[in-house]
């Protein structure tokens, strides 16, 4: 061979070496005691950490003062402590103080400030008083360092001065304070901020004393640096004391309470809303909106909206036990083991961000993840992947039962619908005729079987707007639409096909034909694209052809939809509701006239533009009512009403079930308050043990692999040497 | 070559400006602002007023493309699009509809896209060509018609096939590394193994058979006959001779490609949960945020033009014959 010949395999031959040297370095480097396919790191010693995820997209805002969304409050709520909380384990829900040494005071004031009983038809304003634990402090934060004057110090006069921090755990030095009553006063005056763009400062403009003209004042003034709120005086706000404060509104609205009860009337420091103005610190994304400071259980330890974010606990939090008392059953399944003691069990939260269902579910069976999910609407295939309907309803599929997975079935505070417009020509309007004929379709829709094939059962026929665990929300017969089901042997049963055709023929379509034009009747479903499917058409097509209706489908996206809505362009629509709190107000208003889009010309909640004097009358009456049996006989009437007006095609109230692996404790799911994190408890010890049983690499398939790469190169080599070695004679033949 | 270079710089102004313009109309025939609005302050408690408030913040309270009420120039420069597009041009990406900076997002994410996208095109590459010029050596023997089957059936199965069937079998079954995930420090790698290995295997039925195609009409050409007549070994021939010939076409196909890999991929990176800036751009457009879409865009436009020149430029190396002029 000549030298020449020589250069490509000797070459090939050394390239070959390296990469077997790295390749074992790399393997080298690989075994150490953890599984391979372990895609966590390593918890620091010591700390119980609490693996979870996020499904689908990051958080976007993490400021209380513009946090809405439920993903976000998961975060907001783990960190912020509002004035108000939930009991985790009681139903129905009920609220506590959280904050608050106790539920805040209450009293009535006329139009001249005096103060009135809570009856008297002069109630002008509703004054809430809080006073506030002495134990709340903050977290540590650099917002709350001091130099050695006790000026802050982290305050920069240009961006260059800060720009070697680009996150909060950069800052070398952390300081920390006791949570004023100020602090609260601050936040509401963020909310009404308009620079800010809270979603609430246009509803609670309505509410609070003076908040619209301060919103106004402050637009007013030049913002080219931070404003100091505290300047600017908000008429409904007083601080008291360092401890006190009190919160005036306009008239009467009990529901004020259970806002109270979220993040956006957390405490606020104005040093750490000056702190996150320091320029520069917004290109950088150092914002109150990504680094949220607060004095609940946990704070933000690490926030990469790419793809983690940790919470870990906050040495700071005030002295907080586990709940002694809870709903019946739940000491039988277990929730008060952990009665009486010290919260937050957890140090450390990591929640990674998911997108795709395999991957969710591989890691959570692999047991790297210590429950399904957070958040309410987890995909669809997740579901088909853990359970089986077996002779009791839903049951575990055979690999979770092996793994000891837990289930937390959980009703979802919400109701989602498809609704008439009641403006349409066709199908709405409130005579006798129009009422028959939204009957005898809502008769045609098998809600039950819907639920069956399309959600595995996975929801409950909702015969009423408020959902279970909501005061207003009845069972049994009581809770019964008489309009689509009979009372038979204990069980509501939908009304039959036939009945449903002499409702249609007595509204005016025999058989379904106009009985004047001879025209087939058809109706028109606007649905959002991604939540209907061919099966799915099919299926309400052969519905509701029993009755010989027709049906024609104008899938559109979100925004076209809307938009349908709000200009009243629809006939049959799909849309969904989930609580801010536990209230009929909060479902009832739905179906509040001046809500309707072509009443208020507005984004109003009632797309159906129901509009009934009476019930309209009964809202206004019962939104200002404390609980109470008077109250509960109107929001009863006011239901009557909606079932006679048949409003709804059909409703459910969708319900989940949450996968928990057996390390994890305490997992009663709770559907208002996200406030729960603080009484997860887990095993790492036993995780750590399931993990490594769970996840034996299995080598074989490499070897096999190596095998076939050589059973196929081999004769490749055998062929070309051979070729190589022919002589040209040979080669010929 | 410089005067050309500068040439191809000055006419990607007009590209640039024209895809601009062609990525603002199409966003906003399926969104107005007021959509955007909606999408960004939630479903609930959206008053008017809030809308209009989100939109003075965000710069959106303009008309799209003329302003009617403005004076002089003001008509086309106080709109939209002009304030949108034109700190582009100043590579000034601003903020994302929810507030962070763009600039930064880019610079955090690009870094998982390379980490991917690079291994994955080197060592796609180098076993594409391997593989093409292995098959170029049986040519027209019952094993080359086998493996030509063999690519097509390949390039026919969906990209996902290959990622859920990784998936599946090497992370779920057989446990080898994770399933997905990404951390930038401690024992990056594990995570690149599998995305790697599937982006690579994904592209074996196209990209060998491109290159076996490449490969084959050099085969036929007289230098080879000489050098085999010159008693070359078959390895030589086809290392030293014909892939340096069929290295033009090579070129056009991957020069252009490389500056695009800080774009990484959307479906890799979304299956296999890399923070780069394929999925960032994948949530840009669920999220509805334009001011994402619209930097991407223009980014990866840019690239893709800087993708070209290189191109060019490297036939000059590949064929010293070519001048640029």
């Amino acid at each position: 061979m000549k030298a020449d010949q020589m250069i490509p395999s000797t070459k090939i031959q050394r390239h070959f070496t390296w990469l077997l040297l790295v390749a074992v370095v790399v393997f080298l480097a690989a075994c150490d005691e953890r599984p391979w396919n372990d895609p966590q790191l390593p918890s620091p010693d010591g700390l119980a950490t609490y693996q979870s995820m996020i499904i689908s997209t990051p958080p976007k805002h993490l400021d209380p003062a513009i946090s809405y969304a439920s993903d976000e409050s998961l975060f907001t709520m783990q960190i912020y402590e509002p004035p108000l909380t939930y009991h985790f384990l009681k139903r129905p829900y009920e609220l506590i103080p959280g904050a608050l040494v106790s539920l805040p005071e209450v009293s009535y004031l006329d139009s001249s400030g005096k103060a009135v009983n809570e009856d008297d038809e002069s109630v002008a304003f509703t004054r809430y008083t809080l006073h506030l634990r002495d134990d709340l402090h903050y977290q540590p934060h650099p917002a709350f360092a001091l130099d050695a004057s006790g000026r802050p110090e982290y305050l920069f006069d240009t961006a260059a001065a800060g720009k070697r921090y680009h996150q909060i755990p950069d800052f070398p030095h952390t300081g920390d304070r006791p949570v004023h009553a100020n602090d609260y006063v601050y936040a509401i005056k963020r909310l009404a901020d308009p620079v800010i763009g809270s979603p609430m400062l246009g509803f609670m403009s309505q509410y609070i004393v003076g908040m619209k003209a301060f919103s106004e004042q402050v637009a007013s003034l030049p913002r080219d640096q931070w404003l100091d709120l505290d300047n600017y005086a908000m008429e409904g706000l007083e601080v008291v004391d360092e401890r006190t404060l009190t919160i005036t509104i306009i008239g009467r609205y009990p529901q004020f309470l259970f806002w109270l009860a979220m993040p956006f009337f957390s405490p606020v420091g104005p040093e750490v809303d000056r702190f996150y103005h320091n320029p520069g610190f917004v290109d950088r994304n150092l914002t109150l909106d990504w680094w949220p400071v607060g004095s609940g259980p946990f704070l933000m330890a690490s926030n990469d909206p790419n793809s983690e974010i940790i919470l870990e606990r906050n040495p700071n939090y005030r002295d907080d036990f586990f709940p002694s008392e809870g709903e019946p059953g739940d000491l039988e399944a277990g929730f008060l083991a952990d009665a009486g003691k010290p919260i937050p069990f957890v140090d450390r939260a990591v929640f990674r961000i998911e997108k795709e269902s395999l991957s969710q579910w591989t890691k959570f069976l692999q047991g790297y993840y210590d429950r399904s999910g957070e958040v309410h609407s987890q995909p669809a295939g997740l579901f088909d992947r853990a359970f089986q309907i077996g002779a009791n309803g839903v049951e575990l599929a055979p690999e979770l039962k092996e793994h000891n997975i837990t289930m937390s079935p959980d009703v979802q505070p919400a109701v989602y619908y498809y609704g008439f417009n009641m403006r349409d020509p066709v199908v709405g309007g409130y005579t006798e005729k129009k009422r028959k004929l939204r009957r005898a379709l809502q008769i045609a829709f098998q809600t039950e079987d819907y639920l069956n094939i399309f959600y595995m059962g996975n929801g409950i026929v909702a015969e009423n707007p408020i959902p279970p665990g909501i005061p207003g929300h009845l069972e049994g017969e009581a809770g019964m639409n008489p309009y689509v089901y009979d009372w038979v042997d204990g069980v509501a049963q939908r009304k039959s096909i036939e009945y449903a055709r002499q409702l249609l023929a007595e509204a005016g379509y025999p058989n379904g034909r106009d009985e004047i034009t001879g025209e087939p009747l058809k109706i028109f479903l606007d649905v959002q694209s991604q939540a209907i499917n061919n099966t799915l058409m099919t299926w309400i097509v052969r519905v509701f052809s029993q009755i010989g209706v027709q049906v024609e489908f104008r899938p559109a996206d979100f925004n076209r939809t809307r938009e349908k809505m709000l200009t009243g362009n629809t006939q049959i629509f799909s849309f969904g509701w989930s609580a801010d709190y536990p209230d009929p107000e909060n479902f009832l208003f739905l179906l509040y006239g001046p809500e309707g889009p072509l009443e208020c010309a507005c984004d109003g909640a009632n797309n159906g533009n129901y509009a009934n004097e009476e019930y309209d009358s009964l809202f206004r009456q019962m939104r200002i009512l404390p609980q109470g049996p008077e109250r509960d006989s109107l929001v009863a009437r006011m239901v009557e009403l909606f079932r006679h007006d048949a409003v709804w095609l059909f409703a459910y109230y969708p319900t989940e079930i949450f996968l928990n692996n057996s390390w994890v404790h305490n997992n009663k799911r709770h559907g208002i308050s996200r406030a729960t994190l603080k009484y997860v408890r887990v095993e790492p010890d036993e995780r750590a043990k399931m993990q490594n049983r769970w996840n034996q690499p299995i080598t074989r398939p490499l070897y096999a692999a190596a095998l076939i790469l050589v059973a196929l190169a081999l004769p490749g080599v055998i062929a070309y040497r051979r070729r190589q070695k022919a002589t040209a004679r040979h080669a010929q033949e | 070559m410089l005067t050309y270079i500068i040439r191809r710089l000055f006419y990607a102004i007009p590209i640039l400006l024209g895809v601009n313009l062609l990525t603002f109309t199409l966003f906003f025939v399926v969104n107005s602002p007021d959509d955007m609005a909606v999408s960004q302050l939630g479903a609930k408690y959206v008053t008017p007023e809030a809308i209009q408030s989100w939109k003075k913040k965000n710069g959106y309270d303009r008309p799209l493309f003329y302003n009617p009420d403005a004076a002089g120039s003001g008509a086309v420069t106080e709109t939209i699009f002009f304030a949108k597009s034109l700190r582009l041009f100043a590579f000034d990406f601003g903020r994302s509809e929810s507030g962070r900076d763009i600039t930064t997002d880019i610079s955090t994410r690009m870094w998982p896209s390379l980490a991917v996208a690079v291994p994955s095109f080197v060592v796609g590459i180098w076993v594409n060509i391997c593989v093409a010029l292995l098959v170029v050596m049986f040519h027209a023997t019952r094993l080359d018609r086998w493996i030509v089957f063999v690519f097509v059936a390949m390039m026919s199965i969906s990209y996902l096939f290959y990622i859920i069937g990784g998936q599946y079998l090497v992370a779920k079954t057989w446990r080898l590394v994770p399933i997905s995930g990404f951390h930038a420090h401690g024992q990056f790698w594990k995570f690149l193994i599998l995305p790697v290995l599937v982006g690579v295997v994904a592209g074996i039925g196209s990209g060998a058979r491109w290159y076996r195609t490449l490969f084959l009409e050099e085969a036929n050409q007289d230098y080879v006959r000489t050098a085999r007549a010159k008693g070359a070994s078959e390895i030589r021939i086809l290392f030293r001779h014909i892939l340096p010939n069929a290295l033009i076409p090579i070129l056009t196909g991957i020069v252009v490609l490389i500056p695009s890999l800080f774009m990484g991929g959307l479906l890799i990176e979304s299956f296999f949960g890399i923070p780069g800036l394929g999925s960032y751009m994948l949530d840009a457009i669920k999220s509805q945020d334009f001011a994402i879409v619209r930097s991407m865009v223009f980014i990866g436009s840019i690239l893709y033009i800087i993708g070209l020149i290189l191109t060019d430029i490297s036939y000059t190396w590949a064929d010293p014959r070519l001048r640029l002029d």
